[in-house]
């Protein structure tokens, strides 16, 4: 879709390509040195969340509520979970129950 | 049993020396007493061999810390197959595999199968039940203990207890054992005289070794309550891959070494990763004990791949 507005006129393809990035439908979060970053993620509706492990240590991705579950990550493993509905979803690493973040969902 | 705790040989024990290359501990009246394993072997080590504990194996791991755990695990099985004597029972303290898949189960029973020592009995680790339920660990492992994970059985007198402290983790907590698994244990223990000897074995460590590294177990001070009235308790804990050791009125508290890689000490770093160490120093910091009944007393020792 932007790249047919890119085709018929260069503002309107700048205008696109902003309204997209503000509505981003998709977030990463690293997993470093036993942390989850950022560790706190607001997000709207329908956004597609993935999770990257950058240590050498897997990890995992725990819903508190079981409303999502990743295997054990190792490095350079990634997850993805996508969040349809409003809320906040805590979750843990349930190798490190230190290592905890809440992803909070809003309304498109 | 009661007449062999005799405090003043405990406290005359408890005066010998640390050792260089490696170190027995003799439990005596529940006290664990180390000493140089060069000035044990000049006495009598007529000792019955009772059983081995290893931990730690993490196979499917291969990253620069160990990138072959099957090879040090090989080791280990070579060194415990080279013994005098064969140990009647073999203690796996948990994380069997590194993240939980089937090969990964596989391939450690494929080479465990080559340990000439007696059966083996396992507890999980947290790397063993990485998707919740511990499908895989608990299809291969369940069996002894109806799988629920925690089981006892009585072996030359001893009472061994395999308990699970990994699949009750909330957040920012440590280790823990569960309300329903607690009671069993309560169960467990209530009708035994207290001059059995028991032993106890669990991945993570029962006592709060460091907190923020969830080194520890929650609830561990409720299931102490219910071993505290025993003569002689020793409890053998993995998960942190370096010997800590603690002696609590007549409980032993020991951790084993992982046959994997090696971890940081407690606080040292980032977190509680693998440690990568000069190649020439890995296999001094891998390794297995055992633990011998002697003819009053229980001791373990440890042994390192070189």
């Amino acid at each position: 879709m932007n790249r047919f507005a890119q085709l018929l006129a260069y503002p309107l393809a700048i205008f696109l390509f902003v309204a997209s990035a503000a509505a981003a439908d998709s977030h990463t979060i690293i997993i470093k040195k036993f942390m989850f970053n950022p560790m706190d993620v607001t997000v709207t509706a329908g956004t597609d969340v993935t999770w990257e492990n950058q240590d050498g240590e897997p990890h995992t991705v725990v819903s508190l509520t079981n409303d999502f579950r990743s295997q054990a990550l190792d490095e350079k493993d990634k997850f993805s979970h996508t969040f349809d509905k409003p809320g906040t979803y805590k979750y843990l690493c349930s190798i490190h129950p230190k290592m905890v973040g809440t992803i909070t969902v809003v309304a498109k | 049993m009661a007449d062999d705790f005799n405090p003043s040989r405990r406290r005359a024990l408890q005066c010998m020396a640390f050792g260089g290359a490696g170190t027995l501990f003799t439990l005596s009246g529940g006290i664990v007493t180390p000493m140089a394993l060069a000035q044990a072997a000049t006495e009598k080590m007529s000792g019955l061999p009772l059983f081995l504990q290893i931990s730690d194996t993490h196979i499917g791991f291969n990253k620069d810390a160990n990138p072959d755990v099957a090879g040090t695990l090989k080791e280990t099985i070579a060194l415990v197959n080279a013994m005098k004597t064969r140990p009647a029972l073999t203690i796996h303290t948990g994380d069997i595999t590194h993240l939980s898949r089937a090969s990964e189960f596989d391939n450690a029973l494929g080479l465990m199968q080559d340990l000439r020592a007696g059966e083996l009995h396992t507890v999980p680790g947290e790397h063993d039940v990485t998707d919740g339920a511990g499908t895989e660990y608990f299809a291969r492992f369940g069996k002894a203990s109806d799988n629920r994970g925690y089981y006892s059985f009585d072996h030359q007198g001893v009472h061994f207890i395999g308990l699970v402290n990994v699949m009750n983790f909330k957040p920012n907590g440590l280790g823990g054992f569960g309300d329903e698994q607690l009671a069993w244990l309560k169960n467990d223990l209530a009708a035994r005289s207290s001059s059995a000897p028991i032993v106890v074995f669990a991945h993570m460590p029962m006592w709060t070794i460091l907190e923020s590294w969830g080194w520890g177990t929650g609830d561990a001070e409720q299931a102490l309550s219910y071993l505290r009235r025993f003569g002689s308790v020793t409890i053998l804990n993995g998960h942190i891959h370096q010997i800590v050791q603690k002696v609590e009125g007549n409980i032993t508290f020991h951790t084993a070494r992982s046959t994997a890689y090696p971890q940081p000490q407690a606080g040292v770093g980032d977190g509680p990763g693998p440690l990568v160490v000069p190649a020439g120093q890995l296999r001094h910091m891998l390794g297995i004990t055992d633990i011998r009944l002697q003819r009053h007393h229980l001791s373990l020792t440890d042994t390192t791949l070189v």
